[in-house]
């Protein structure tokens, strides 16, 4: 059995390596990229509009309005990273309706490259936003006891923000596996099913979660007192 | 031969205890979230929306901390650091 798509190697060169997770990362990046480019190629802001920009005009608007609600000023700021972090992951679970397909997102490797992101993103548009020291000062912010207690929460949230993708669609993909074993006859259907909620409410969690990190680091302290 | 012995046992008991222990807090938690949320709904069915919706991202995130339990267990049967090092001891000291 495998635990992460990892282990299926097409191609080996010297040290690298060509795995599942990277065919199905590299063909997420294109779909993505290929059906954003065909839309918005003919891009209107007429009245009338083609189905597809309604489509995504719908996307980008819920994704915008849903990072505006955490409390965040400008989502227009924050949206391309947000809002791709989401699209990826989001994409990648519900291809697994897909025959011989695995989600990229079911091997660590993926995710920790992505809960990396999350990591440089926040100290990033922190400093961005309120400049190198007073955004260094929130780290000793109760008193300077709090210092390595808030660099271990740094990291350690995000290798939870890691290990929780990779858990839940790993353990959805195992449980469609040992299941095939047992009862193979429309029972898996279900777990799938289950499967692809579990992979849309992960990426939303996922998006929900960097975007409340990126809240904490770029929100004033007038705007705290006043809440 | 008696290291690979004690070390697939104790891995093969422990991830069972692993997720045994690791699931009764998230059930426990999973449980209480949901009867609240139906008392909840059943109070105010107008805002059934907005409470189904929390409570599907409180639910997937009280499960991850059984996922992450899940995730030690698998670790333990299927790629564990201490068995891959002594099969290689062992093969090390075959040849």
């Amino acid at each position: 059995m495998e635990l992460s798509p990892d282990e299926v190697v097409y191609w080996t060169f010297g040290y690298a390596k060509l795995n599942k997770t990277i065919v199905t990362t590299w063909f997420i990046i294109f779909f993505l990229s290929f059906f954003s480019w065909l839309v918005t190629r003919k891009m209107t802001n007429g009245i009338e509009i083609s189905r597809w920009q309604n489509f995504l005009e719908i996307v980008v608007g819920g994704i915008r309005d849903q990072i505006g609600n955490i409390g965040i000023k400008e989502p227009e700021k924050y949206i391309g990273f947000i809002g791709t972090l989401f699209l990826f992951i989001a994409t990648s679970n519900i291809a697994t309706i897909f025959p011989w397909y695995d989600a990229p997102t079911g091997s660590l490797s993926t995710t920790i490259g992505l809960a990396f992101m999350v990591f440089c993103a926040v100290p990033f548009y922190g400093i961005a936003q309120k400049g190198i020291f007073p955004y260094l000062k929130s780290y000793i912010q109760p008193t300077v006891i709090m210092l390595p207690f808030n660099i271990i929460t740094e990291v350690s949230r995000t290798f939870a923000l890691a290990i929780r993708l990779f858990g839940n669609i790993m353990s959805g993909s195992i449980i469609l596996a040992i299941l095939l074993s047992i009862v193979p006859l429309l029972f898996p259907i279900i777990m799938t099913v289950l499967g692809l909620l579990t992979g849309i409410i992960q990426a939303f969690i996922f998006a929900v979660l960097s975007t409340v990190y990126i809240a904490a680091a770029v929100q004033n302290k007038e705007k705290v007192k006043s809440n | 031969m008696e290291a690979l012995t004690i070390i697939g046992s104790v891995s093969i008991i422990v991830s069972g205890f692993t997720i045994a222990i690791g699931c009764i807090g998230p059930s426990l938690a999973e449980g209480k979230a949901v009867a609240t949320a139906l008392t909840a709904i059943a109070q105010q069915p107008d805002a059934s929306n907005t409470i189904t919706r929390t409570l599907f991202v409180g639910l997937a995130m009280i499960e991850s901390v059984a996922i992450y339990a899940l995730v030690v267990s698998m670790i333990l049967i299927f790629a564990n650091p201490f068995w891959n090092f002594a099969i290689t001891q062992a093969q090390a000291a075959v040849r």
